[in-house]
């Protein structure tokens, strides 16, 4: 696989790594669009050497922690009538199929 | 499983490698001020940050950082200068983010070791598991699933409580452990529990296996004798000492099977069945997922300073096995009897009863004895008994005023081992309290005496030994709720007789 | 006083204080406002009038025991919905979020609540703020009150329109590569991106961490310095938010005086792809900013034209991990046809319903940029680039005070006129990502109208990081001098609808 070269397959499976259930039509407009973009972008990969150290933060900040004191969070009927399905104080989710990572 | 378990080694060597999840001790969660209590009512340890609420954000826990950073040093890692968190992306129920806080490339301990001692035939032998990386993460939620017998296979829907979610956990991982040979599960046995007990030195965690707070992958490969490493497998949540050693073992011999019938070892996941000891077929690593790793953007790095690390050295307990020479030492005990305290997964259990103020002699009369012999029974940690070092410490204080005998005392473990309840409920429960009452007493020792005058007749004149008759027969009237010997003291004051 | 929607926030707050007029009568003003003319503009995606109400005449009540709030105690706000806002409907933008109601505030709507700021609504925006021109909203376009056939720009359009159309004094938006200043160009508005961590972003509905910034928008400088020291400053729950007082940048409004200071022209941002009309305004003001005594040079930031490129790569790929908890299981709609389906199906199927197409479009790209294999060639040569643009800056201003440009390359364009085309839709924020890549500061001020569509165009003034006060400083500066030529605010001249 070439980076910035996309067929639908891989679309497809992107579809599913990210969770949408594309329609066959999303499928081959995403294609010709990934590649598009990519393609206006690629200009990129040539610019910057691997010595150019990565920026993951703007600021650069360091070492910023919370103290470990317990304090009361929300209460069920705070996120309870938000959520879609809930049972039994907890969230119902429909059945699992697949394994966690 | 001997013979079949020793062809093993005619052809085959192992490599073993584990991945240990272990929950902290913290009073918060890992990026929230939730508890991080075990446990409570579901859903009720939760906040925007820890139920992935849109726009909450993460802020790290000071002292899980120094956690993980204490048991870096007791492993012998070297401690990064700066590294960072990153998100691992997946989807699943139990997760609130759809992707997991924990740590990549760039791990806070690396490089360390451990080393554990296991049983041979030529007495205790060393050995040194070589540590590649302790990182930092946060757990996810508890699922529950609904029809199916409580299995995920056949479930209908599912109920998730996020308590559990974001509580820190840190990630062990080894090295893959070479030339173990026959050894290898006793090795990742004794390693487990090890880990388990320095954590529990440090003091940063508690490490209750019975709750599920430390987690095990067991991965085991088969080399055939001068030939390349072979397929590995992951043996997923593995989550009792005595499960780590089953799943290598059990999972070495049905690897070597399928070398011998030549076919091949997949790369996959496998579970552990905790009944038959048996490894299922999981997720093939083929078909893993992508994690699409990068760093976490709300959260900046971890850089722990020269003189941070080096306070944080200065907070190291004894460790464990430093610790064990000394007790042994104290307690005067050999070293074989240290051991198999050890590897019954007694010791800490017996310090614990020290600790609440139980002779050492009469903690490790309890712990070794009875209560191994009902672990045995029930194919058991002992740690997973309903029976605490504080109960011991209760009914040895009992014993000690005279409120139970012996005897009594086994009533009452019973009890606790067949979940009656705390001390004072089996009491209670099985109306177990000596008869203390001095009138009491007479009244039934006068009772005994008109019942056989022949025999109070013969203590009168002299025959004391006689007097154990009547002892036996007030001790069956007031149901063995009576001090034997007080009776015996008793019965004598009235009889005039003297020993 | 007269008309109360015409006032500035400023105006309004000094004669709530002297009790010449009630924060009552004040968001009373701006709810009839809305309701005559939010219609055809569509600011707003929720407004509540019984609830504002009562907190202002609450906020009236404080003000009356002499309990002073702040100096914006009583005027009314605009929240873009991608804030949270506890047991207010928050949707940003997306049918995903379709009436949920958050059961905590964002720290800013805390910290404005707690300054007696009372909240008339929460504004449109292009969903999950992913666009430059809010027609990606699932809930159809906000109109630009200067031509309602236009965009307001984007995302921010709801935040940026209301302010422009009077509906509300002042408004609290979020910048990515943009979404707060060039709306504020496209509007004849003031819109303000502070320094990254400058304000708190907890509550704030993430699109790409490490480049959102909420901001204040309002129709002078004076107001946005006010409602930045309002919102401004640490926050615990935000690790990423600066431990720092923030810049006194109401005094750098007040002083308005850019004698001395050494102003740079960005060399890469003044030629191809930028409109004629919007050159000329912008070099109309450049010999203002001369004549007021700055001295101005052409500085060069060589890197910025991979700007695009990298920030559509972090953009998606950050958002794409953000997005990933909108999955119909804790919050929001659930699309399950009751056929027995899995929770992978389940998931799937309420994300391909909820979002729209820009999300997809985005989240697909970042899904890519992450993959194994792609790491290295997409994410993280994007944070490369980031390194080298942070160089030009920093390079810029060891030679200059703060740096000038266009803040978009055209004015406001045709509802439907771009849709279609999502690279031309990513040029309109060319001028304003290199200031999210870097963290810097930023605003956009208007500076006239193009003479060959009479639409406002704006400029963009950038500070280092934690210099926010230059903003205020040389704004207000040119914002007077340019009242002092137009006898008024540009934003006067707008349709009055």
């Amino acid at each position: 696989m070439t980076p910035g070269k996309i067929d639908s397959e891989q679309v497809k499976h992107l579809g599913k790594l990210a969770r949408l259930e594309l329609s066959p039509e999303e499928v081959a407009d995403y294609t010709l669009q990934l590649e598009q973009i990519l393609g206006a972008i690629t200009s990129i990969s040539a610019v910057a050497a691997d010595h150019i150290p990565p920026t993951s933060h703007p600021i650069p900040m360091e070492n910023v922690y919370r103290e470990d004191i317990a304090v009361r969070g929300l209460e069920i009927n705070d996120f309870a009538s938000g959520a879609p399905s809930f049972e039994d104080d907890r969230f119902r989710v429909p059945r699992i199929l697949g394994e966690p990572g | 499983m001997t013979t079949e378990y020793q062809a093993v080694f005619a052809e085959f060597e192992p490599i073993i490698g584990l991945e240990t999840h272990i929950e902290l001790g913290t009073n918060s969660k890992m990026f929230c001020s939730c508890s991080a209590q075990f446990g409570g009512d579901p859903n009720t340890h939760v906040c925007p940050v820890c139920l992935g609420l849109p726009g909450s954000m993460p802020v790290v826990n000071r002292v899980a950082v120094e956690s993980t950073i204490r048991m870096g040093l007791a492993l012998n890692c070297s401690i990064a200068q700066w590294c960072r968190f990153a998100r691992k992306n997946y989807f699943y129920p139990d997760m609130p983010k759809n992707y997991q806080i924990s740590q990549y490339d760039e791990p806070l301990c690396s490089d360390g070791y451990l080393d554990v001692t296991v049983p041979t035939e030529n007495g205790p032998q060393v050995f040194r598991v070589e540590i590649e990386r302790v990182h930092m993460e946060e757990d996810t939620g508890k699922l529950l699933h609904a029809g199916g017998a409580g299995r995920i296979h056949g479930a209908t829907h599912s109920l998730v409580d996020y308590n559990r979610a974001g509580i820190p956990l840190i990630e062990v991982v080894t090295k893959p452990i070479l030339g173990t040979g026959e050894l290898a599960p006793e090795i990742a046995k004794a390693y487990v529990s090890e880990l388990r007990d320095l954590m529990r030195a440090l003091g940063v965690s508690d490490v209750r296996m019975e709750e599920g707070s430390l987690r095990c992958d067991v991965n085991v490969s088969l080399n055939r004798q001068g030939e390349g490493w072979g397929t590995r497998t992951e043996t997923k949540n593995v989550n009792s000492l005595r499960s780590v050693e089953r799943a290598v073992r059990t999972e070495m011999v049905r690897q070597a099977e399928q070398l011998r019938l030549g076919e091949l070892i997949i790369l996959e996941t496998r579970h552990f069945n905790e009944e038959t000891g048996d490894t299922t077929s999981g997720r093939s690593k083929e078909e893993a997922e992508d994690y699409r790793y990068f760093p976490e953007p709300d959260l900046v790095p971890v850089a722990p300073s020269e003189s941070w690390i080096e306070k944080l050295r200065g907070t190291l307990p004894e460790i464990p096995s430093v610790r064990r020479a000394r007790l042994q030492n104290n307690w005067g005990i050999s070293e074989f009897d240290m051991q198999s305290l050890v590897n019954a997964g007694a010791l800490e259990l017996i310090i614990a009863s020290i600790d609440a103020g139980v002779q050492p002699s009469a903690a490790r009369k309890w712990w070794t004895g009875e209560l191994t012999r009902v672990a045995n029974e029930r194919d058991c940690e002992l740690e997973e008994l309903t029976v605490t070092p504080a109960d011991i410490a209760q009914i040895e204080g009992l014993i000690f005023e005279g409120v139970l005998t012996d005897k009594m005392a086994r009533s009452v473990f019973e009890g606790l081992l067949d979940g009656e309840g705390n001390v004072a409920e089996v009491i209670d429960s099985r109306g177990l309290v000596v008869v203390k009452d001095d009138d009491l007493l007479v009244e039934a020792i006068n009772q005994a005496l008109s019942e056989s005058p022949d025999i109070a007749e013969k203590i009168k004149s002299g025959k004391v030994a006689a007097a154990g008759a009547i002892v036996g027969a007030v001790m069956k009237s007031t149901k063995g709720q009576a001090d034997a010997a007080k009776v015996r003291t008793l019965l004598l004051e009235q009889l005039g007789v003297k020993e | 006083m007269s008309d109360l929607t015409r006032q500035s926030a400023a105006t309004l707050a000094s004669a709530i204080a002297r009790r010449e007029v009630s924060s009552e009568e004040v968001t009373r003003a701006h709810f009839d406002r809305i309701a005559q003319v939010d219609e055809r503009v569509h600011a707003f995606l929720h407004v509540d009038p019984e609830s504002s109400i009562a907190r202002a005449r609450e906020v009236d009540q404080q003000l009356a025991k002499g309990e002073l709030l702040s100096p914006l105690a009583g005027v009314p706000i605009a929240f873009k919905d991608l804030l949270a806002t506890k047991g207010v409907p928050t949707t940003c933008g997306s049918r995903i979020l379709e009436g949920w109601r958050p059961p905590y505030n964002a720290t800013i709507v805390d910290k404005l609540n707690a300054a007696g700021v009372v909240s008339l609504g929460k504004t449109n925006m292009d969903e999950f703020a992913m666009g430059s021109s809010t027609e990606h909203s699932g809930y159809g376009p906000t109109h630009n009150p200067w031509d309602l056939e236009r965009i307001p720009g984007g995302s921010g359009g709801g935040s940026a329109a209301a302010v422009a159309s009077f509906e509300s004094p002042m408004a609290i938006g979020t910048d990515t590569g943009g979404s707060i200043r060039q709306p504020a160009a496209l509007t004849g508005t003031v819109g303000v991106k502070p320094t990254y961590g400058g304000v708190s972003r907890y509550g704030i509905v993430a699109l790409a961490s490490s480049l959102d910034q909420a901001g204040p928008c309002a129709r002078d400088v004076m107001d946005t310095a006010l409602l930045h020291a309002v919102i401004g400053g640490h926050d615990p729950r935000d690790s990423t938010s600066i431990n720092e007082p923030v810049p006194d940048v109401v005094a750098a409004a007040l002083k308005a005086d850019v004698r001395g200071m050494k102003i740079g022209v960005i060399k890469e941002l003044k030629g191809e792809g930028f409109q004629a009309g919007v050159l000329e305004r912008f070099n109309q003001s450049i010999e203002i900013l001369t004549d007021l005594g700055a001295e101005v040079i052409e500085v060069s930031c060589p890197h910025f034209e991979y700007a695009l490129g990298a920030y559509y790569l972090i953009l998606p790929s950050e958002a794409s991990s953000n997005l990933a908890r909108f999955d119909g299981m804790r919050f929001g709609i659930r699309e399950d046809d009751g056929k027995d389906r899995s929770v992978e199906e389940v998931m799937s199927a309420t994300r391909e319903k909820g979002f729209g197409a820009e999300v997809k479009r985005r989240i697909m790209l970042g899904t890519y940029a992450l993959s194994s294999g792609y790491y290295d060639a997409y994410y993280g040569q994007a944070q490369r680039i980031r390194t080298l643009i942070t160089r030009d800056f920093a390079y810029a201003f060891s030679r200059v005070d703060v740096l000038v440009s266009p803040t978009a390359p055209t004015t406001a364009f045709k509802i439907g006129e771009k849709l279609d085309n999502p690279l031309a839709m990513y040029l309109n924020d060319i001028a304003t990502i290199p200031v999210n890549l870097a963290g810097n500061c930023a605003m956009s001020l208007p500076i006239g109208r193009a003479p060959e569509d009479g639409l406002p165009v704006g400029l963009q003034i950038i500070a280092p990081p934690m210099a926010d006060h230059l903003l205020y400083q040389v704004g207000s500066a040119l914002e007077s001098a340019l009242a002092d030529r137009w006898g008024g605010l540009l934003i006067s001249e707008a349709p009055t609808l």
